[in-house]
């Protein structure tokens, strides 16, 4: 189990009410469909991705940009057992979506420079630190249910 | 995955520009965070008396790192053979893995963001991404 102290448990809230989902979810998604090409092998059905403009301006991009970072609400609701908490989630991406879960790490570096655009100065190196460590809890669980 | 097209070239010399003259923060801060959220990376470091992110010695390193990145952007058209001796330097004395050129490559990227916020599109992004994965396949050259 992920030991978090009182202080990491602080800032990661801090970071998420302070979000604007509207605005992050489909910035770090385009960011990442554009960054890692590769990655939009599962969004054949979402229409045009055929340039970095197109992808800006895709309406199902937007929304799904959005549902995926909602995705991280979960764990910031049960942070001491993320690992459960995304069984479900994990199960779908493999047996459902077969996701690489590469792919969850690759969105995950997107994320974080997503924020660390909009935070500015105030995403330090030790803020940096503890996102990146739920992040990668996060990532860890949904990897997990694969085999 | 590393060729380098004219269109990345580019944009990298274009957003190298801007960068101009920011080096040293640049690099400072991307060493500081990369010991801070990567501590496996500290290892490397065990002969610095202070281990600590903001530290003169990593405050150093940061600017020495950021040295050879800018050369590495004049010499974007030949990177084997413009970083031969850097390759050599972190192949036979060094001895650094190749997985930390992804982490401190990361960590660059999250401080061009930070600075950056309107520049650093997703375009430019992808652009530098290539490039700095293309300056660690040219330091790796000759691990083996």
């Amino acid at each position: 189990m992920v030991k978090w102290t009182d202080e990491e448990r602080k800032v990661i809230n801090n970071i998420f009410s302070n979000l604007d989902y509207d605005d992050i979810g489909p910035k770090a998604l385009r960011r990442c469909l554009v960054v890692y090409p590769w990655t939009q092998r599962h969004f054949s059905s979402f229409g045009d991705l055929s340039s970095p403009a197109a992808i800006m301006k895709n309406a199902k991009v937007a929304a799904h940009g959005v549902k995926v970072l909602h995705g991280l609400d979960r764990a910031l609701k049960n942070m001491d057992n993320i690992k459960a908490t995304y069984t479900e989630l994990s199960i779908l991406h493999s047996e459902k979506l077969h996701v690489d879960p590469d792919n969850f790490r690759v969105l995950a570096d997107c994320l974080t420079i997503t924020i660390a655009a909009k935070m500015g100065d105030s995403f330090t190196a030790a803020t940096q630190a503890i996102f990146q460590k739920f992040l990668c809890v996060v990532v860890s669980a949904l990897g997990r249910q694969y085999h | 995955m590393t060729t380098l097209t004219a269109k990345d070239k580019d944009a990298v010399r274009t957003f190298w520009a801007k960068v101009s003259g920011k080096e040293e923060d640049i690099g400072t801060d991307a060493v500081a965070r990369m010991l801070a959220v990567y501590p496996q990376t500290k290892t490397y470091f065990a002969h610095w008396k202070d281990l600590s992110p903001s530290s003169p010695s990593a405050r150093k390193h940061g600017i020495t790192v950021m040295k050879g990145v800018a050369d590495a952007v004049s010499k974007i058209d030949d990177l084997k053979g413009g970083l031969l001796t850097l390759s050599e330097l972190h192949a036979f004395t060094l001895r650094v893995d190749p997985a930390n050129f992804k982490i401190l490559s990361h960590c660059l990227l999250v401080v061009l963001s930070i600075k950056f916020p309107n520049d650093f599109t997703p375009e430019a992004h992808v652009a530098l991404d290539k490039f700095l994965a293309a300056v660690a396949l040219a330091l790796a050259e000759k691990y083996r």
